[in-house]
This record gives structure tokens, sequence and C-alpha cells, in this order.
């Protein structure tokens, strides 16, 4: 077994010990599942990380070349047969690129995090973790899969966990919130299915027209001409196909895009965030606002733009337009929440939005924002998250008005709110800056690119920064200035003490993080910026060309 | 010097807030030792004030006519295909003489405020905020690319923030301090518009790459300089942005003299000053001629607003707004080395000022506390013959009056004749409303000098308006009056690096034609004011008359009437005194037009349609929803677990076999 597939097995692996571990040692579980990822983190950085690094400076970018993935595991998994049509081959195909390696970092730094604000789970705790190691898995098998029936397995594989962690440890509405997350998604997997249905049968190994097969990289590659290279000519998502009566792959591109915006989420496919948010346990939204919504976004680059990049160029104007909408709706109806945790769901929102509005701009400092903006909101969202499980831990309650004077009750608590949220409303020196300022880039750039955005985009775009100052820092007013005031009860005065210890483990590290990624951002840029330029020529040579060849386009 | 000792400049501070921070946070018995922190924050000022001033020496002697920028850089920031961006910095004229003016006048406000916060339960957060701010000032400053510069333009507004809102216990400071947070982010919304327009055509955001492919810049120069105008309204307080530097004095006031009079509000006129060559380009030319009009507008407002003004602060503040009128007059006269002189001479009375006045509350909140009066400190009504008690404040801050009215032989006397001689020049080639900005500008150079004079005179001099039987007033600690008197000394003396050329002949004007000559181009006026020499001395004339007739009516005017005067002027503006005293009702016609609609909507409207016309359809259609969530409803919670359990254990089993097998 590989070193990528120890990532995906480790977890399962800890399934199998905690359910064979006797009830009486409880207080084990999470020690076992800390341990676990924490083992996968030191394997990823320690082990995996320089072998990555080695293949970008040796060259290897990936992306639609398969050779050029960094820990490759191809294993042939079911072949099946489909009679006259000839055969199906499925792999077990496993690799890192510069779209996704970030992105595994991050889930593993984040899984930590959430072991840790876990930590007090004292319902069903055996299934609580074993749920989590699930996901743990799902995800990462997510972000790895090359394969896309291995791709969709994994997608399904997260929802099931993150169903039952909602609907079962959440709060006072969680059915309500774990059915609509549930119907939400499985929505999404649906179209996703059908498209995935259509392309296996639309192409096929390379040399071998007889086998059909799910690898999105042999879906991508495309010959000096831009003409798809491994394409059944005249199957349904070949250059021409019709679907509908219309062009088959724009429609797929479509579906495909419009899936994966439910997960990201955009407006207006949003609503089931915040319900979710709200009632999910903190370690929960911790995942979910720090991974799982990042696979939204790697899906549309991975596969709307991967496997059908002439719909990134068609509907450009479009992706930009609900960038937009969700970056400047979600700060507006952040401002208008009351409680905490709904107002940071809606900044989730607003800030995945840029992620967009960088992709629609169809330039490689876009692009690379975009992916940045996925990890550094991945960060800066997780310790947003367990800013909220700070007090409500403490007194459960999350209006942002019952609180006032925090500041002199909880001074350190204060403080890494303070630094939370400057983070997030893009101050340089953090991370989102860098990628919030990449994307800006990318999108004036593109005023002047051959795929041009309208010039008022990128403008009403930076009305985000100031919305964003206007209701972090109304909360931070609210909540920390001023004289403290118990309203909720007396006990408050000794139930609101300043952070413990574990607290202190899971802030310290993410502030560290925010810093470090803002000072140094090459440290994550460089590990995506060739295969974001290999994907980029992608995008534009080969999808022009595919644009062009299947005219008329809608 | 090495690029070592040079990056010093800007770590150094960056290293004291760290210090300070970490030990603050981390050791309790840390934070009271007041002498400690004092020393370590004014060192990391104070070593980069000298490293900039031998800096200074070596980029004067010895390289003849042409000055190279002494230039170092410390780390790699931003590199990816098609952007490169590094943590990098250059001394040139302009930024070596701003430097001075940070570093040297933070390190006095270092020292001033060890006194002025001793027992301030914050002291070392105090101290930590204002190291971090000098960091953040030096890399606006001193940074040589656009999104360095940023970084401290978001920097300084951050500390600003949190040292607004220092005593965090007063909701109203903090509503204050986010006012100025947010009105900035407005600023800064231009900003970054004008930032990528420009990375857009010229493919850098250096300021070399950039001034020297201005011309390339064509007609976006308009639109560019226009964004980089309206940014700096908010940074520099100019119409419409200006409203949140008054409310920002609930700050301590060794910070509004350091970030809210010398510093960080100029770094508006800064930018523009870095960035000439794009306002030179003739696409821009309607864009001087705005800024000009909104900066004359901007200083006769705040003058009028400041002499129905009865908190001392508060009629520096609007002074301040008044007086960085006056420097974008300057800008919009393509006079980008006279606002910057103006910077300078500002920087050094405005700070005096500034700090006399906390002088001064610091000594009046004593003397109240000693008689258990509950009045305002801050207010002048209950001050009055306070030189008696306070004569290093009194001196210092007489003198200041004096330099800001524009008498003749102290510092601004120099600076603001040159500005209105070249708004008045530039009436006749560039467009007579310059005349017009020139008049607006004289006017206010009258009640500039008339409503300092009154300040002066209603806090030093004459009776006093409180009890000296017991208890009286007393000076502050000589770590306070020293700084007051370096301060003063350059409020006298600052002015002679600007000679009026016209009358002094060409190379008087050190600024102008030593300093600056070969960086900054200003508009050249020169041959208009040859053919108009005897105008230039007409005007001298007149600005001496003016500082002079009037700081002399006003002194004996109040000397006369006490604060009855105050009755007299009122009569004299009639019922435009109540829209002064209110100060136009400038905030509450934004609350109410702006700021409450804006939040109602936001709050109603927007919520209210993503509950119920958003999520409502959706939910609305599925009907199923409700009938699925039924069937889970029914399971009980715990079966729910197990479900869960085997659902997942499954799916184990299936895919090890799947993958074994």
């Amino acid at each position: 077994m590989g070193l990528l597939s120890l990532l995906i097995f480790l977890p399962l692996s800890g399934i199998l010990l905690l359910a064979i571990i006797p009830r009486q040692y409880t207080y084990l579980f999470k020690w076992i599942s800390l341990l676990l990822s924490g083992l996968q983190l030191t394997v990823f950085l320690a082990a995996i990380t320089p072998r990555f690094i080695q293949g970008v400076n040796a060259g290897n970018t990936g992306v639609t070349n398969l050779s050029g993935f960094s820990l490759l595991e191809q294993l042939p998994w079911i072949m099946m047969d489909l009679g006259s049509a000839g055969k199906l081959k499925i792999e077990y195909l496993i690799g890192l690129d510069g779209l996704n390696f970030a992105l595994v970092l991050l889930t593993l730094i984040i899984m930590v995090i959430a072991t840790l604000s876990a930590w007090n789970t004292d319902k069903n705790v055996r299934a609580f973790f074993m749920l989590l190691l699930l996901l743990n898995s799902a995800m990462i098998g997510c972000f790895i899969a090359l394969d896309m029936f291995l791709f969709y397995l994994f997608y399904e594989l997260m929802l099931l966990p993150m169903f039952f962690l909602i609907g079962v440890w959440g709060g006072e509405r969680k059915e309500y919130a774990a059915i609509k997350f549930f119907i939400y998604t499985l929505v999404g997997s649906v179209f996703l299915l059908l498209i995935m249905v259509g392309l296996a049968f639309s192409f096929t190994v390379p040399g071998n027209g007889s086998v059909h097969t799910f690898n999105m990289v042999y879906m991508m590659q495309c010959g000096p001409s831009g003409e798809l290279l491994n394409v059944v000519k005249g199957s349904l998502f070949d250059t021409g196909g019709i679907l509908f009566g219309m062009n088959a792959r724009l429609i797929a591109f479509l579906i495909t895009f419009i899936a994966f915006a439910i997960k990201i989420p955009v407006f207006p496919l949003h609503t089931w965030l915040p319900d979710a948010h709200v009632e999910a346990p903190t370690s929960i939204s911790v995942i979910l606002a720090g991974v799982l919504l990042k696979i939204g976004g790697y899906g549309v680059l991975r596969i709307s733009y991967g496997i059908f990049p002439e719909g990134g160029i068609y509907f450009a104007w479009w992706i930009g337009l609900f960038g937009l909408i969700s970056m400047i709706y979600g700060a507006l109806v952040a401002m208008g929440q009351k409680d905490l945790k709904s107002m940071i769901a809606y900044s989730s929102i607003s800030h995945l939005g840029y992620t967009l509005l960088g992709m629609a701009s169809l330039q490689a400092s876009g692009f690379n924002g975009a992916l940045l903006q996925l990890f550094n909101h991945g960060i800066s969202s997780a310790m947003l998250f367990l800013i909220v499980g700070v007090i409500y831990d403490r007194v459960h309650v999350r209006q942002i008005e019952k609180f006032s004077g925090l500041w002199g009750k909880m001074p350190k608590y204060a403080f890494f709110v303070l630094i939370a949220f400057f983070a997030s409303l893009g101050l340089p020196g953090f991370n989102t800056f860098i990628s919030e300022l990449m994307i800006f880039m990318g999108a004036f750039s593109a005023i002047q690119a051959q795929h041009a955005l309208p010039v008022y985009y990128p403008f009403i775009g930076v009305i985000t920064i100031v919305l964003g100052a206007v209701y972090f820092l109304r909360t931070y007013r609210m909540m920390f200035f001023g004289v403290f005031n118990p309203v909720g009860s007396n006990n408050w005065e000794e139930k609101l003490t300043d952070l413990q210890p574990r607290e202190y483990l899971m802030f310290i590290p993410l502030a560290i993080l925010l810093v470090l990624f803002g000072i140094f951002p090459n440290l994550i840029i460089s590990t995506m910026d060739k295969s974001i330029a290999m994907f980029m020529e992608h995008i534009l040579v080969n999808g022009k060309a595919l644009l062009e060849a299947s005219k008329p386009a809608l | 010097m090495s690029n070592t000792v040079l990056s010093l400049i800007v770590l150094l501070p960056l290293a004291g807030a760290a210090l300070i921070g970490l030990t603050g946070f981390l050791n309790e018995r840390f934070r009271h030792q007041e002498k400690l922190i004092g020393l370590i924050a004014t060192s990391a000022v104070a070593i980069p004030f000298f490293i900039i001033l031998a800096a200074f020496l070596q980029f004067t002697s010895g390289h003849g006519e042409h000055h190279d920028a002494i230039r170092f850089s410390i780390i790699p920031w931003i590199e990816t295909a098609g952007i490169k961006i590094n943590f990098s910095y250059h001394l040139d004229q302009l930024s070596l003489l701003m430097g001075m003016i940070v570093t040297g006048i933070g390190s006095l406000i270092h020292i001033y405020s060890i006194a002025y916060m001793h027992h301030d339960k914050g002291f070392y957060k105090f101290f930590l905020y204002l190291n971090l701010f000098i960091f953040a000032m030096l890399n606006l400053i001193l940074g040589d690319n656009m999104a360095v510069l940023f970084l401290g333009w978001e920097g300084v507004g951050v500390c600003s923030y949190l040292l607004i809102g220092f005593w965090y216990e007063d909701m109203e400071k903090a509503k204050a301090a986010q006012k100025a947070f947010v009105a900035n982010r407005i600023g800064d919304f231009a900003m970054i518009g004008a930032m990528f327009m420009i990375f857009g055509q010229v493919h850098s955001l250096n300021f070399a790459d950039i001034n020297a492919s201005a011309g390339s810049l064509g007609d976006n120069a308009f639109w560019i300089t226009l964004l980089l105008f309206i940014a700096a309204t908010g940074k520099s307080a100019q119409i419409p942005l200006y409203v949140w530097l008054p409310d920002a004095m609930a700050g301590p006031t060794p910070v509004s003299a350091l970030i809210h009079a010398a510093t960080m509000v100029t770094s508006g006129i800064y930018l523009i000053a870095r960035m000439h060559p794009v306002f030179n380009v003739p696409a821009a030319e309607p864009v001087l001629i705005v800024i000009a009009v909104v900066a004359a507008a901007t200083a006769i407002l705040a003058a009028l607003i400041a002499i129905a003004q009865n908190d001392i602060k508060k009629v520096l503040a609007y002074s301040t707004v008044s007086q960085l009128g006056f420097m974008f007059m300057a800008l919009g006269a393509g006079a980008y080395t006279t606002a910057i002189f103006h910077v300078m001479t500002h920087a050094f009375f405005k700070a005096c000022l500034f700090l006399g006045s906390g002088s001064v509350i610091h000594a009046m909140h004593h003397y109240f506390d000693e008689t258990h009066e509950h009045k305002d400190p801050q207010d002048i009504r209950f001050m009055g013959g306070l030189k008696k008690y306070m004569p290093a404040t009194g001196m210092t801050f007489w003198i200041s009056t004096l330099a800001i009215a524009g008498i003749p032989g102290l510092s601004g006397f120099f600076s603001k004749d040159e500005i209105l001689a070249n708004t008045f020049f530039s009436g006749f080639d560039h467009g007579s409303i310059y005349f017009i900005v020139w008049l607006v500008g004289t006017i206010t150079a009258c009640l500039t000098a008339f409503y300092m004079t009154r300040l002066t005179y209603l806090t030093f001099f004459g009776e006093a308006r409180y009890k000296t039987d017991k208890h009286h007033p007393h000076e502050s600690s000589p770590l306070m009056t020293i700084p007051l008197w370096i301060l003063g000394i350059l409020a006298v003396v600052g002015g002679y690096l600007g000679l009026p050329a016209g009358v002094f002949g060409h190379n008087a004007h050190i600024l102008n034609h030593t300093w600056f000559h070969g960086l900054i181009n200003n508009r050249d006026l020169e041959h208009t004011m040859h053919e108009h020499i005897a105008l230039e001395y007409g005007l001298l004339v007149l600005a001496i008359a003016i500082a002079v007739g009037v700081v002399y009516f006003a002194y004996n005017f109040y000397a006369k009437n006490g604060l009855e005067g105050d009755e007299k002027v009122k009569k004299v503006f009639g019922s435009m005194y109540k829209w002064m005293e209110n100060k136009f009702y400038v905030d509450e016609f934004y609350e109410k037009t702006i700021l409450k609609p804006f939040v109602w909507a936001g709050d109603n409207i927007v919520v209210w349609f993503d509950k119920n016309i958003i999520d409502g359809v959706i939910n609305g259609s599925a009907s199923a929803t409700a009938a699925v969530g039924d069937v889970i409803r029914r399971m009980q919670t715990g079966y729910v677990a197990h479900y869960a359990l085997i659902i997942s254990i499954g799916v184990v089993i299936i895919i090890g076999y799947l993958i074994l097998g």
C-alpha cells in the first residue's frame, strides 16, 4: 500500500479499533482519534510532502498528465462487461498534484483541530468518533481520487457520517438541518451521477477503444489542436454531442457546476448551510466550513473546468456574476444576523463567492487565488467556528446582543477573536488578504484579457471588503467592548472563564497559520502554481478549441 | 549601510511590539513594569530614527547631483506567474523625510506617553499598539511598491482602531473606533480599485515602474487618480469621509498627536505625492481641480466648526481636518513638494498642540479629582489662566498657535503662504476656479488664526475659571514637557527649509530646489510667478497682515470679553452659528440618509428575503422534505446512532472487500 493510501486507511483502521474496544475504555476513543489524525498529518508532512515537492521541482505538474502526479497509485479494481459497448474499467487511482495538495493538507490540519474541539463529547462517544474517522477517510479520498467512480464513492461516503453527526449530535432543530443538508447534497450528487455515467460511455482508455474508463485524467487529455484524445467518436460527450437539443458538453459543465455549487455554496443554493451550521456541534461546523465546503470548489476546478474546459469560457460571465452575488449577498445577510454562528456561516458564503470570481477571470492569478482562497478560508473559518464554540460551551447562548464587555472578562479570548476577525476581513499580513488580492488581480486583469469580464465586476466585488469590515467589527464591538454585563443569568460571571489549555492548543496553531501564510504565502502558492499554469493552458487552449469545434454553442 | 542594518528600521518596531505583547500576555508582573516597557518601546522607535538619520547623512554626502534611493529588502512576499512582490523598501528624498518625521516625532510621543499613561491598567497594551503602529506606518512610507504600502495603509488603520477603542469599556469610544475603521475601508475600496487598474495596465505594483510608465496610462489616468484621491479622503479625513477624525479623539491624547495629527492622517498626501507622475498626466488634470475644490471646502467647513467648539481636543481635531485641507489644496495645485512641506511643519506644531492639550487635560483631570468636582477636564470653559501653573505647556502651546496661525518667521507661515501662492498662480493657466480656491483658503487662514488664538486664550490666558484657593492644576513632569519643548522649537525653525523662492531667490527654498529636485516635479508655475512678481509680494504682505492682524484682534477680543466673547461671535455668524456648533449636522445626515436605511434594509429586507423567498421557495417545492423528515423523526435518536454505526461498518466492509477481493 502506498503512502497516499495510508492517509485513507489510517482512519479506517481506527474505526475497527474503536469498534472492538470495550465500553469501559470510552475515554480512549478521543485519544485514538487524535492519535490517528496526528499520525496522518505527520505522515503527510514528513513523508509525502518532500516527495511531492521533489516532484514539483522536477516538473511533475499532474493535471492532464497522469505520470506527472506525485505518489500515484493505480490498481485495477473492477472490470465490467458491457456487452456490445465493450468493457468498463474502474480503477483505484489516487495521486497528488497542485490542485489537491493544499486541500489535503488543509483536511489533515482541520481534522486534528476538530478532534480536539470534540473532546468533551459525552453522547454516544464511540459512534461519534467512528463517524468522525469515516468522514476523515472520505474527505481525503475525495480530494485524491482521480477515477471518477472512486471520487463519487468517497463523495457519497462523506454524506452519511455528516448527516448523522448533525442529526444526532446537533442542536434543537437537528433533524431538520440534517435532512436539509442531506437532500441538498443528494440532489447535487444525483446530477453528478448522471453526468458520470455519460462520461464513462464517452471515454475509453488510450490505445484501446473498447475499454471504457472513469479515469478523469484521460477525460481531460487533448491533442495538439485541442481535440479530445480518448473520446468515443460520436458519443454523448464528444464535441458536437447533443443533449435535449443542446450542446451536451456545455450542459454537462452546467450540471456538474450546479452540483458542486450547492456544496460551495453559491447563491441561491446556500440556505442549507446556515441551518446545518447552527444545528451542528462545534467540531462538525469546523469540519463543514473548514473542509467539506472546499470539495465544492475543488469539484468545480477538477471536474467542471477540467473535463469541460469550454464551459468555463462560455459561462465565465455567469460564473462571475454568481460569485459576485454570493460575495455581496452573503455579506449583507451576515450583517443582519443575530446569531453569531449564522453570521459566520453567511460570511463563509461571502468569502467563497470570491473563488468563483477568481475562476471566472480565466487568469492564472485568479485561479491561484481561488484555490488559495479555499485553503485560507478553511483555516480562518475553522477558527471562527471554534470561537463560537468557546462561548456556546460555557453558557449555551450564541446571540450577539446578549454579550458585552467580553474584552475585560475574557481578554485572551478577545485577542484570538480579534485576530480571526481581522484575518477574515482581509487584512494584509494575514492569509486571506493574499488570496483575495490575487483574485482581484485576476479579475482586473481579465478586463483587458481576451475573455473579458465587464469592468464593473471587480469594482462591485471590492465592495465586499467594506461590508466585511462592517459586520465583523460591529459584532466585535457589541460583544467585546463596553462593560461586562451578565444578561443571561448571574452564573455568567463564573461560567464565562477565559481560555483553557485545550482551547489554546486549537487557537494558537490556527492563529500562527493565519499569519504564516499571510507573510509566506509562497509556501502554499509554490505547491500549486505550476499545476495551475498547466491547468490554465488546458482551459484556454483546449477549451477554446473545443468551443470553436462545437458551434453552435447552446 | 548593509541590508541587515537598514532592515532594522522596519523590524525593530515590530520586534518591540512582539516582545512587549508576548511577555505581557504571558507574564502578569511584566505588565506593571512601566519603565522597562517604556524603554523597550521607545528604543524600538528611536533606534530606527538614528538609522534613518545615518542613511540621510549618507544620502546627502558624496553622491553629487543625482541621488539614487537607498534600497533594502527583507523577504519575498508573493511570487507566482505574473506577480512578484517583495517586502522591499526604498529611502529616497520623500521616504527619508517622512521616515524622520514618523520615527522622530514617534520617539518623542513614546517618551511623553510613559508619563501620560502612568498607572493605566492597559499600559503594556498601549505601547504594544504604538510600536505596531510605527511598524505599519514605516511600511506605508518606505515600501517601494503599492502592496507593501497597502499593508501599512491597513495596518495603521487597525492600530488606529485599537487605540481609539483603547478604553474598551466605554461604548462611545468603541463606536468611534468602528466608525474610523469603516470610513477608512470605504477609502480602501477606491485604493484597491486604483491598485488593480494600475496593475492591469502596468503589470507591476512597483512605484518606479508605475511612475515610469505613467504616460502610457492615457485616459485611465483620470479614473486611477480619482480613485487614489478617494482613497486619500478616507485616511486623510477629507469630505465626504472626514467624519471619523473628530470622533477619533476618543483615544488617549498621545495617540491623537501621533496618529491623528502628525503621521497617519497625512498618508493620503504622501500617497499622492509618491504617485504624482500619474497626477501629472494631462488626463488627470480635472482630478487636480476636484482635489483643490474638495480640499478648500473641507478646510473652511472644518475651520467654521472649530470656532464653535469648547472641547480642547475637538477644536484641534477640526483644525487638523482643516489643515489637511490646506495640504490637499497644494496637491490640487500640482505643488506636491509644498504639500509635503506643510505635512512636515504641521506635524511639528500640531503634535505640540495635541501633546500640550494632553498635558492640560492631565492636569485638569487631577485637579478635578482633588477638588471632587465632576467637570469635563477637556472643556475650555472650565479653564483659563493656566499659563501661571503650567508655564512650559503654556509657552509651547502659544508658540505652536502662532505657528499654525501663520505669524511670519514661524514654520506655518512659510508652508501656508506657499500653498496659497501656488493655488493663486494656478488660476492664471489652469482654470480660474483656482482663484476661488485661493480665496476660500485665505478666508480659512483668517478663521484659523482666530479660533486658535481663542483656544489658547481661553485655556492659558485671562482669569482662572476654577477655584485656586486650596488646589490648583500642576505642570506635567519633564517626560512630558521636554518633548513639548523640542516640538515647539521645531515649530519655530521648521519653516526655514522652504523660504519663499520669489523673494529670497531660487535656491533659498531648500526643500524644492535642492532636496526634492529630480524626484518630484511640481506643476511648473515659476514663469507665471515671475510674470506677476509684484503679485507674489502682494500675497506675502496679505498673508502677514492677516496672521498678525487676526491674532492681535482675537487676543484682545477675548482679553476684553472673556467667555462672553463667544456670545458676540454667535451674533456675528447669526443663525449659522447653531450649524457650526452642531458640526453642520453632517453626522446626523449620514446617519439618517445612509447608515440607518442601509442597516435597516440589511436587517430586514435582505434577511427576510433570504429566509422567506430563497429558503421558502426551495423548501416549499420540496414537500418531500417533510415526508422524509417524518420518517426520520419517528426513529428514536438512539436507534439512529446505531443505524449510523451499522452503515459505517457496512461501508467499510464493502470497500475493503472490493479493494482486496
